[in-house]
């Protein structure tokens, strides 16, 4: 799960990390008595799930009151890689004499925590990492015992030269490290950290993302999914416990198990077609499942054609075939199905849908054959 | 012969009295798996079905039984514990079924396995099954035979797609698992393709892999470097977008890496045959046998 920079940075400032002020506006007038609070110059920043916000005219700086509430009204409807601006943060302009990067990301290939800092801040690591990477200092934290003060203290001094720095940035990355774990964070970033006229360390940015698995651990980090920043058929999948991820293609696929899913969209590609989601119904086969899988589907407007890809194991195929027809009668659906069902209770999946007047195939590459020709063939069947 | 469970596979189950353990204990006996105990706190001293003894702790049934190999259907919050628990006790092969496991509770359980010298499987997988001798975890055992081609995966229900497409073909497996779709596991496909290159039964393989890491990369060099056996592969999320996770855990291309081309360039390089389609599987591992 992602959340914003207004709360990530909310939860580094419980941990004791030096962070400015900020507040949160919704419209230009919001941020223009937030600014008049402040006094001097601010910054206003697009809150939105989505890298790169500087670059999509996301974040600006403006030297008065008026002009926040101008900038603001700029920022705020912005459409940031398909996603809307509804919210702004508004902070005091910071006085920045330097600035570095400081992460830590749960790293696959050494299975822990990698810590990075890199004097280069404020712009993108990823490019740093591939123009410059010996300006990144990474350590890999043992999990058995968790990251040591001398370790933090090493890779402060890849940072600053300057003891008393030093000394603030080894705290803010003891405090980093805290708060990543207490959150369940997978990666959490400040870019930029800098460094004040008068030599203080500080967090201007926060990035976090965390574990979906951890969320039941951790109530008040859960509580901090904005659903208005995701589009409303994935809220909608993820509270009947499906995993539903929304594409342009015709092919509408509901599939049990995400790498079979995977593959069946693939395999609409392979022959000729393009596949309007992602959806896996997961292990169990609760009816009540496929209908919201079809109700979600139908309602996009470019799907041409829904295929079913089941292969039973633990989830049972009359249990997804009494779903289907159960679904067909409960909404409208003028899109032709292409279905296939095999393994797990196979023959009675057929019987149910042959009795209801659907056909059913047991062929993966036969079904997705069907689904492909009927989206470019006439819609009503 | 197989891969990490065959005749002298003596399992414990923990969560035996739970809706999913249950019923899949139930199939692993059927199968012919020797389920020697179960585990579920405060329900030891019952009988699971009139016939498997339930305890109330793993070291109970390692002691008593002589259970070997443990299969953990415990609630995510749980597995992670559950992991510890048989490690402790000495269980040599772990299999986790469990979903949802959070990545903080792999990272501390995965070096704690490795220094009581056991090996993890999964966590959110099938677990795996020797065709006619024995299955732990959730694999169906109607569709596999046995045979000389040994099967790994990322993934549960294409791992199951592939398997039906070989035995269609009259292709046999020697051992087929799924290790597991989240990005902190306990047996990599390494791991596996070094026990299949060992296993004088195995003269194949079958390898599934999907977006996200780079363990297929570092897989496809092992086979060029050190594997005599012929390796197919396969790439689940060819067509998946970037930064969204698809279902498992792990299957989630971060900036450039783990796309699904990178994965297939890297098979291809290294003398991979790779499967453009589950259906391509019984004509290439053919080839190879």
């Amino acid at each position: 799960m992602n959340i914003h920079e207004y709360q990530a940075r909310e939860i580094l400032r419980a941990h004791g990390i030096p962070v400015p002020p900020g507040e949160i506006a919704t419209t230009p007038e919001e941020a223009e008595s937030i600014a008049a609070r402040y006094g001097g110059a601010v910054v206003v920043k697009a809150q939105v799930h989505a890298g790169g916000r500087g670059k999509a005219g996301g974040v600006k700086l403006a030297d008065d009151p008026a002009d926040a509430k101008e900038k603001a009204a700029a920022i705020l409807g912005l459409e940031i890689k398909g996603l809307t601006v509804e919210k702004v943060l508004v902070a005091p302009a910071e006085d920045i004499a330097s600035e570095a990067y400081l992460g830590i990301v749960m790293d696959r290939a050494t299975q822990s925590d990698v810590i990075m800092v890199s004097s280069e801040g404020g712009i993108d690591i990823e490019e740093v990492a591939a123009s410059n990477p010996d300006a990144i200092r990474k350590l890999a934290v043992d999990p058995r015992y968790g990251l040591l003060p001398h370790q933090a203290m090493g890779l402060a001094w890849a940072l600053y030269d300057d003891v008393k720095l030093a000394r603030q940035a080894s705290a803010i990355i003891m405090n980093l490290y805290e708060a990543y774990q207490a959150a369940g964070a997978t990666l959490v970033e400040i870019n930029p950290l800098i460094t004040t006229p008068e030599g203080e360390v500080k967090a201007i940015d926060a990035k976090m993302n965390i574990d979906d698995s951890v969320l039941f651990r951790v109530p008040e980090v859960a509580a901090m999914r904005d659903t208005s920043s995701e589009p409303p058929a994935e809220t909608k999948a993820r509270d009947a416990g499906l995993s539903y991820i929304k594409l342009d293609g015709q092919v509408g696929c509901v599939v049990n198990g995400a790498g079979l899913s995977m593959a069946t969209m693939d395999m609409v590609k392979y022959y000729g077609g393009e596949p309007a989601n992602f959806l896996d119904i997961g292990g169990s086969s609760n009816p009540d499942k496929v209908v919201t899988a079809l109700e979600i589907i139908s309602a996009d407007p470019r799907v041409k054609s829904i295929l079913f890809n089941i292969f039973g194991g633990i989830t049972r195929c009359d249990d997804v075939a009494n779903g289907i027809v159960e679904a067909t009668q409960r909404i409208d659906i003028d899109i032709p199905l292409a279905i296939r069902l095999t393994g797990t209770n196979e023959a009675e999946a057929i019987e149910i849908l042959n009795q209801a007047g659907f056909t059913a195939m047991t062929d993966m590459d036969e079904v997705v054959k069907a689904a492909v020709e009927l989206a470019k063939g006439d819609a009503s069947e | 012969m197989s891969i990490f469970i065959d005749e002298s596979t003596r399992l414990v189950v923990q969560g035996i009295t739970g809706r999913d353990g249950g019923f899949h204990t139930r199939q692993m006996i059927e199968y012919g798996t020797q389920v020697v105990a179960g585990v579920t706190p405060g329900k030891g001293g019952q009988l699971f079905d009139d016939s498997v003894p339930v305890f109330n702790t793993v070291v109970e049934a390692v002691e008593q039984h002589g259970a070997n190999t443990s299969v953990v259907y415990v609630p995510a919050a749980f597995a992670a514990d559950a992991v510890f628990e048989a490690a402790e006790a000495g269980i040599k092969l772990i299999v986790c079924i469990s979903e949802g496991v959070p990545v903080q509770d792999m990272m501390r359980v995965l070096p704690f396995v490795r220094e009581k010298g056991a090996r993890l499987i999964g966590p959110n997988c099938p677990g795996l099954i020797t065709p006619g001798v024995c299955k732990v975890g959730i694999l169906p055992g109607q569709i596999v035979m046995p045979g000389p081609v040994g099967v790994v995966s990322r993934s549960g229900t294409l791992t199951y797609e592939v398997i039906f497409q070989l035995t269609r073909a009259g292709i046999g497996q020697s051992t087929c698992l799924g290790i597991g779709g989240d990005p902190l596991i306990g047996t990599n496909f390494v791991d596996c393709l070094e026990a299949f290159e060992a296993d004088p039964q195995t003269r194949a393989v079958c390898m599934l892999g999907e977006i996200g890491g780079t363990d297929e990369q570092v897989a496809a060099e092992y086979v060029r470097d050190r594997m005599s056996k012929p390796v197919v592969g396969f790439i689940a999320g060819q067509t998946a977008p970037p930064g969204r996770r698809m279902g498992h855990a792990g299957a989630i291309i971060s900036g450039s890496e783990g796309t699904a081309a990178e994965k297939m360039k890297a098979f291809r390089e290294c003398g991979i045959a790779v499967a453009e389609r589950p259906a391509d599987f019984p004509e290439l591992v053919g080839a190879g046998l």
